[in-house]
């Protein structure tokens, strides 16, 4: 494989269109990647930077435009032709089998008939050189999300690419997984490999990388050098205009009687590769944001669905909410003492994305709502629901393009601000949240948290599991972190340190720092 | 080469609409060219199969005898299907509704009065009910295959009423033929109108049974369960439904419907328990409901869609001597190009050629 001439750009793109319908995802993008640079990726949610990649890696043919590879126009077929110029892509959502070993999973994406145990080789081997330790013949679902993070860099490494396209890859690591991950990325810019970047993160891009591309609504708004902006600057080339930041009232406000208490909550795993619940304690008082920081993985999921009754307990003193004992009342019992629930997943969790909004203001609320929203049978008055869609719509400024769309057709920031609109329209005196602006625009996050914070203001109490540590910090009152099915001691804020959370996050427990010895050891 | 399909990322509205009368053309076509190769002269086989059943008033009562079954059974098919429960034993629950809402007549022959009728079709659904409902015990206590186990006790229904129209059942002045006693008038479902043809109440029924389904589909928070259930069964745990229930609900109502089309047929258009009852209503009816797009209004216009196959069948078998099964055929034909169309809305095909590719390095 040659090497890229010095001086030319390594991939260009000219042009380059997709049309879906009569939506233009990406419109006339133009971008140059020199050999040996991070190249950042920049925008918001719905702005274009999937479709975008998608196209470089073969996964969708571009409409119009072309791509230069090495200063030679090439058609990209598929993730296979894209491998074999050289462009290797880590996915946000990771393509594993969890049942599987890693040398298998790596093996899988590798088109040549090598022996598996060759395969294990050259993976432990470039796991070292690039400190990025990984047992090749450990079963992934036993493996953290940064581990598994790590096979997929590692499988993409072992086809020797000259660019690498990585999908938000800190969006599941602790911040000290993060630094590491920095310091590879670095390595291998320093063998001249190129990197395409991208990430919500702006300090993160402001660090790392040394050219960025701004999308907006499917076009290029600026090429910038990142170090020359702040994360503020950043952030409005991405959203077009001033982004609000949300601010704390200094002085913690006085807190209300509990209206959240967790009691040893226990909670088998479900499934082989969930995880278990082992006696979780926690108080929420009215007036209080308490946040639960964590990796994903870590028994949040099996958390919110033992708190919010999807999964119900044995004993109804496990959880009280609102002041009744609750453990054995299902979601739609515990609804009904004034909680509102929003879970981390908005499309198939928090919605039906095949059916429209209005439909979907029914899903969460035709019990509580019975008086208003039905009638003799379970007649469903159609008026009476549409009627608080539409104010939830106007409430949190949900921008569609229909009057009464399906869910699948918003964009992910605004259909997350109307599932949060969906339960504050009920002025819920709990209120319990996962992951509230995952994958959510700056414009939409500062929104939602805003709303969150002045919900706990009005007397609410205020539960928000989040893998987004500057949103904890922002919003919370103390911060809990969740590691392997536990939960620790919520730390008030104004104790609370980046390095504090990730210790614990890492599983450390307080007052010990035995970090990096409890993540190295990696299944047998 | 390889051919993948491909989602597209918009479906076209227009070809979601008419997905069912291009599978009906594409029926069509392929009929002509099977009676082409048969060697009958295949236009006059097309009319004889879907044109002449149509053109006498006696023979649109006979269609209304071939509908009402499957229009009945496909009302609550269309409800399990889109509850993403998957009963494919409507064949084995109609058998047994027939045989339960029998029970009375033969058991009891002398109990006739106003009651025997409703009394014979209420057992009759609750039998189809309670066949209905033993797969959706396996499914939700041992997480068995629905699609397996019900379609399994088709046979274990199939076998039980041959036994019982040859053995126990069996009437004791027929000459050793199988089959029961006729029924007195009393225990038969009546004839709509008389002087023009034999169509009986059933048709009635199973429009009746259409419309109160539909509208619990449209305007009951019921419907609206299913919808949720059968589209995303997270985002209905999350509703506070309860899948279990679900799963109850789903093969009870169309069990019951398929036991209540069952003793329609048998207190309507044969009027004893023979050794068969159906030439395969049950199959046939998830047809009608995939061809009515799981709507119970539609289930109407495609039961009689597939009633004029089997009509068009005996047409063909008594003018042309084909086999009536080439019925069968055309009732296969008709579900394969309904879902290939609905897969082609949804994907297009996409041709890839040359090899695997081979990593450099």
């Amino acid at each position: 494989m040659q090497s890229g001439n010095e001086g030319t750009e390594l991939l260009k793109t000219t042009g380059l269109t997709k049309v879906f319908g009569e939506v233009k995802a990406c419109n006339g993008i133009d971008l140059s990647i020199a050999p040996g640079e991070i190249h950042a990726l920049l925008g918001e949610n719905g702005a274009g930077k999937s479709t975008l990649v998608k196209m470089m890696f073969g996964v969708l043919d571009p409409s119009e435009g072309e791509i230069l590879w090495k200063g030679q126009p090439v058609r990209i077929g598929s993730p296979g032709e894209a491998r074999r110029l050289g462009i290797g892509m880590v996915f946000q959502h990771f393509s594993l089998f969890e049942a599987l070993t890693a040398a298998e999973n790596i093996a899988l994406v590798l088109e040549e008939k090598t022996p598996i145990h060759k395969i294990a080789e050259t993976a432990r081997q470039l796991s070292v050189d690039y400190g990025l330790p990984l047992d090749p013949n450990a079963m992934v679902g036993d493996l953290s999300v940064g581990e598994r993070q790590r096979i997929e860099i590692i499988r993409c490494l072992l086809q020797k690419p000259d660019l690498i396209i990585l999908d938000e890859p800190t969006s599941v690591l602790t911040p000290q997984e993060a630094n590491k991950m920095f310091e590879t990325l670095e390595r291998l810019k320093a063998e001249g490999k190129s990197i395409l970047y991208i990430s919500h993160r702006l300090d993160e891009v402001k660090r790392l990388c040394d050219t960025a591309t701004v999308l907006r609504h499917g076009k290029v708004v600026r090429h910038c050098v990142p170090r020359d902006e702040t994360p503020s600057s950043l952030a409005n080339m991405m959203v077009g205009s001033d982004v609000e930041t949300v601010k704390r009232e200094g002085a913690a406000p006085e807190f209300g009687k509990p209206l959240i208490e967790i009691r040893n909550l226990q909670r088998p795993p479900a499934t082989p590769f969930s995880i278990p619940l082992r006696g979780i304690d926690l108080t929420v008082r009215a007036g209080e944001i308490i946040g639960i920081a964590g990796v994903a993985g870590n028994g949040q999921g099996e958390f919110f669905e033992a708190i919010s009754g999807e999964a119900v307990q044995k004993s109804p003193d496990v959880i009280t909410l609102n002041g009744e004992k609750c453990g054995t009342r299902g979601i739609s019992g515990r609804r009904l003492l004034g909680v509102g629930f929003v879970p981390e997943e908005r499309l198939g969790h928090g919605a039906v994305p095949s059916l429209p909004l209005s439909e979907n203001m029914l899903l969460s609320r035709h019990q509580t709502d019975r008086k208003t929203m039905l009638g003799a049978f379970g007649y469903i008055r159609n008026a009476a629901v549409k009627a608080a869609s539409q104010r939830v719509i106007s409430e949190m400024d949900v921008r569609k393009t229909a009057e009464d769309p399906e869910a699948s057709a918003l964009s992910g920031g605004n259909l997350q601000k109307y599932l949060i609109g969906r339960e504050l329209d009920r002025q819920p005196s709990v209120m319990i949240v996962d992951q509230p602006t995952w994958g959510v625009d700056a414009g939409a996050a500062a929104r939602i948290r805003k709303a969150l914070i002045a919900l706990a203001r009005s007397g609410s109490a205020v539960l928000v599991i989040s893998q987004d540590l500057d949103e904890l910090f922002e919003i919370s009152d103390s911060i809990a972190v969740m590691h392997d099915g536990r939960l620790s001691e919520p730390v008030p804020i104004a104790e609370a340190t980046y390095e504090k959370i990730g210790l614990l996050m890492g599983g450390a427990e307080p007052g010990h720092m035995a970090f990096e010895g409890v993540k190295e050891e990696a299944g047998a | 080469m390889r051919i993948e399909l491909v989602k597209r990322p918009q479906q076209s509205a227009l070809f979601s609409a008419v997905s069912p009368l291009l599978a009906l053309a594409l029926t069509v076509i392929a009929g002509f060219i099977i009676f082409s190769f048969l060697g009958k002269p295949p236009l006059e086989a097309l009319y004889i199969y879907f044109i002449e059943p149509l053109s006498e008033t006696w023979q649109l009562h006979e269609l209304a005898i071939k509908a009402a079954p499957l229009i009945m059974i496909a009302v609550g098919l269309s409800v399990c299907y889109a509850s993403n429960n998957w009963n494919i034993g409507a064949e084995g629950q109609f058998i047994i509704g027939g045989i339960t809402g029998s029970l009375i007549p033969i058991l009891m022959p002398d109990f006739q009065n106003a009651l025997t009728l409703p009394l014979m079709l209420l057992f009759g659904f609750i039998g189809g009910a309670a066949m209905g409902a033993i797969p959706a015990l396996l499914k939700t206590k041992f997480n068995t295959n629905e699609i397996l186990t019900s379609l399994m006790l088709v046979y274990v229904a199939q076998l039980f009423l041959d036994w019982l129209a040859r053995g126990v059942f069996r009437d004791p002045n027929g000459n050793n033929f199988p089959g029961s006693i006729r029924f007195p008038s009393a225990a038969r479902l009546p004839e709509i109108m008389p002087s023009q043809g034999g169509a009986h109440l059933g048709i009635v029924l199973a429009i009746i049974a259409a419309v109160i389904v539909w509208v619990m589909m449209k305007y009951l928070l019921r419907g609206f369960e299913v919808k949720v259930l059968g589209g995303s069964p997270r985002a209905g745990r999350f509703a506070g439904f309860s899948s279990t229930r679900m799963v109850f609900f789903a093969f009870i109502l169309s069990g019951g419907l398929a036991g209540l089309a069952g003793i329609s047929e048998v207190s309507g258009a044969i009027g004893q328990l023979r050794e068969t009852i159906s030439p395969g209503y049950g199959f046939a009816a998830i047809i009608v409901a995939f061809l009515g797009r799981l709507n119970p209004l539609g289930a109407i216009a495609a039961g009689f869609v597939l009633a004029l196959t089997y009509l068009g069948g005996e047409g063909a078998q008594m003018s042309l001597g084909i086999s009536d099964k080439v019925a069968r055929v055309f009732q296969g034909l008709l579900l394969f190009f309904v879902l290939g169309c609905d897969t082609l809305i949804h994907y297009r095909v996409r041709l890839v050629f040359g090899d695997p590719v081979k990593v450099s390095g």
